[in-house]
């Protein structure tokens, strides 16, 4: 009898969640680490120069059309000198229970085999209402049909689309790059393990704060740094379940003590 | 209304449709080429370059077009407000207005389905919201509030055309037995061989009630998915469970003051005093008050809870909302314009001056429009993380879409007048005695 309800349950959140699955190939994850991030934005440049976002302009950039995919947020609290500058890298977080999911009419958005909320470009008829649920701003919209001065163009990358105006975009956690690892494990008749692939941003981070990999793998790095008491996920009250983990900055509680071990801020 | 004839009454009617002066078609000339140059030549611009050519940004990726969409969605329950449930509940001043106020039902949905398209990035492909089967086995997203719109204004609108067009195969049949020329066809056509028999009447007024039951429920459901589509989200300030019964009551509110303005319109240009009364204007106004009254006690309402949950994101919206947006005067305003002045019509006096009549149901409209506005307008601007706030200014394209829509409603209201009986001749027929050799007899 349990066994049946159980499985109504199951079908009915099937046709409530889209994308809804028990089981994932892989879980994807992304871990960040604050206390090792310098918020140099090495990151935001890797991910322009592999997903090929269009560089907007000054006047797009001042009325809040920039198209960084990942963006360090700078926070300063108090006044000069008592200062204290906070900043946290943000990029799409792969929510499980996305609120964009439930809103696209088109199913340009929805969750995929491997946990990730993805975007299909040609699906998308531009109806904002991702973005506008995106409880976290990260996703992206083609005002303009964008152009790259030549000989700009001829760096794109080929394993990217070009996208056109009214399409929507994010963050892919670098789906290309994963494409590439899976096919490649399959060939070797394994899974994907650390270290077959890197996202850019990782690829990029001059201080490691940003790894990557699969939380379904116990023994993977992410998995381990998950389960750091530092360990935190953005704007968690909201039930959005996310896939990016933050690792709290510890930081001095009095101005001068800097022995490192002062109770931790976000 | 005693001392018209039935005859009078036809002549009346087929005279607003057959005789034209100048004035008319200069008036739809105008409405007709403001409505291309202010709403057809920038969205076509807008098509083409792309939706940067707007103000919105990206935390504030909805803006003036989705209000536009919501007020004239609002509007558009007035005709099903003054026709169905004034029907069911055999109220009789309803009859010389409702005719008028489905074709605004009709109009206005017409408008805000178009602006569904205006405000998507790529209307081309408006079609994939549609559940087609295709080689590709796409499907569309029934969780979607986007998605329940789709389906819920598709049918509103189908239903609203035929309400109208069932109240009104008698009339045209009355039309088709006056008219002469090229009307003549036409109208024997949409009469559907229409001869009056027992038979015909009876099931004309089964079906008329069907829908006028039907239709009612469909409304309210209407408004409240609209208002889905901001209260299912997560933002502060949109995620309000009070946005169902606030849409439509604002709804409500909206249409009837919309019907107000067009028939003291409508009865001037048209010179139907006789049939459109001072008694009309008064029971309207009245339902005006109770409106108003009803929409400030959501709003109250709505402001408290917010207030009232005191978390630092709900706190900010409300702050925003009052005082720190660009337009926050505005917020002000639509309390003047929505809650204060229709208390004027708490007077009989007030309720029958048409001026007053005039000045505080454009001053509602301008209200409600404004509300809409500041849903979304303010709202987005301040969602959760602080680093992507920024406030949206719409730019003078939206402005002049916004402005070319009222042009585009009006003309095709200007249409209607001329091809439609506007005002219903045998509903009116039933506030009038039975024509008897000496004189009339009443009811």
């Amino acid at each position: 009898m349990s066994g049946i309800l159980t499985r109504i349950k199951d079908k009915l959140k099937s046709y409530r969640v889209p994308g809804y699955r028990t089981k994932f190939d892989y879980k994807w994850t992304m871990v960040v680490d604050l206390d090792r991030c310098s918020g140099c934005e090495a990151c935001v440049v890797a991910c322009y120069a592999e997903n090929n976002l269009p560089v907007v302009g000054k006047r797009d950039c001042d009325v809040s059309r920039r198209f960084s995919w990942i963006r360090i947020e700078r926070y300063v609290e108090g006044e000069y000198p008592d200062v204290k500058v906070k900043f946290i890298p943000i990029m799409c977080q792969h929510c499980d229970t996305a609120p964009c999911e439930i809103g696209c009419p088109v199913y340009a958005t929805y969750h995929n085999q491997d946990g990730l909320n993805v975007q299909v470009y040609n699906r998308c008829v531009g109806t904002f209402t991702c973005a506008t649920y995106c409880t976290y701003d990260v996703r992206r919209f083609n005002w303009f049909t964008y152009k790259w001065d030549a000989p700009l163009e001829q760096q794109l990358n080929p394993d990217v689309t070009v996208r056109e105006m009214g399409v929507m975009e994010k963050c892919t956690f670098c789906i290309q790059r994963i494409r590439v690892a899976k096919d490649t494990a399959k060939d070797e008749g394994r899974k994907v393990t650390d270290g077959d692939m890197q996202t850019a941003c990782m690829q990029s981070c001059p201080t490691d704060a940003i790894t990557f990999g699969d939380m379904n793998d116990p023994n993977s790095k992410v998995s381990k740094l998950a389960k750091s008491p530092r360990r935190y996920r953005l704007l968690e009250e909201l039930d959005t379940d996310p896939s990016v983990i933050y690792l709290k900055r510890v930081m001095d509680d009095k101005k001068g003590s800097g022995n490192g071990h002062g109770s931790s801020h976000g | 209304m005693d001392n018209i004839s039935y005859k009078e009454v036809n002549e009346d009617v087929v005279r607003t449709m057959t005789k034209t002066g100048w004035k008319y078609w200069v008036a739809l000339i105008l409405c007709a080429g403001l409505a291309v140059a202010l709403w057809g030549v920038p969205w076509g611009y807008q098509i083409y370059v792309g939706q940067g050519v707007t103000g919105l940004n990206t935390p504030t990726f909805w803006g003036i077009y989705l209000a536009n969409f919501v007020f004239w969605i609002g509007i558009s329950h007035s005709g099903t407000l003054l026709s169905a449930i004034l029907f069911i509940t055999a109220t009789p001043w309803r009859r010389s207005i409702y005719r008028s106020a489905e074709a605004i039902t009709f109009f206005s949905v017409l408008t805000a389905a178009i602006f569904i398209f205006v405000h998507m990035g790529r209307p081309w492909n408006f079609y994939w919201t549609m559940p087609y089967f295709t080689t590709r086995q796409l499907w569309v997203n029934f969780t979607s509030p986007i998605m329940f719109d789709v389906f819920a204004i598709s049918t509103y609108m189908t239903s609203s055309v035929i309400f109208l067009y069932f109240g009104s195969i008698p009339d045209l049949a009355a039309v088709r037995d006056r008219v002469t020329g090229w009307r003549k066809p036409v109208y024997t056509y949409l009469s559907l061989g229409w001869r009056g028999t027992d038979a015909e009447w009876h099931w004309l007024s089964k079906s008329y009630t069907f829908f006028a039951v039907f239709i009612i429920p469909l409304a309210v459901s209407v408004h409240s998915i609209v208002s889905w589509d901001f209260a299912l989200s997560m933002v502060p300030g949109l995620n309000k469970t009070i946005f169902a019964p606030y849409f439509v009551v604002g709804a409500i509110f909206s249409g009837t003051a919309a019907i107000v303005t067009l028939m003291v319109c409508f009865r001037k240009a048209m010179k139907v005093e006789k049939y459109i009364t001072l008694m009309h204007f008064d029971k309207l106004c009245m339902l005006l008050l109770v409106m108003s009254l009803l929409w400030s006690y959501i709003n109250v309402v709505e402001v408290f809870s917010g207030w009232f949950a005191n978390t630092s994101a709900e706190n900010e919206t409300l702050r925003y909302r009052m005082f720190l947006a660009p337009h926050s005067y505005m917020f002000w305003l639509m309390i003047l314009t929505n809650s204060i002045l229709p208390l004027l019509f708490i007077f009989r006096r007030l309720r029958t001056s048409i001026f007053v009549c005039v000045v505080v149901s454009i001053g509602i409209n301008v209200g409600m429009w404004i509300e809409r506005y500041l849903i979304v307008a303010t709202s987005l601007p301040r969602k959760f993380l602080p680093n992507m706030w920024h406030d949206y200014i719409p730019s003078l394209l939206e402005i002049s879409v916004t402005v070319g829509s009222f042009f585009f409603f009006a003309m095709l209201f200007l249409i209607f007048v001329k091809v439609w009986p506007s005002i219903s001749i045998y509903e009116v027929k039933e506030d009038i005695g039975f024509p008897m050799r000496k004189g009339f007899k009443r009811h």
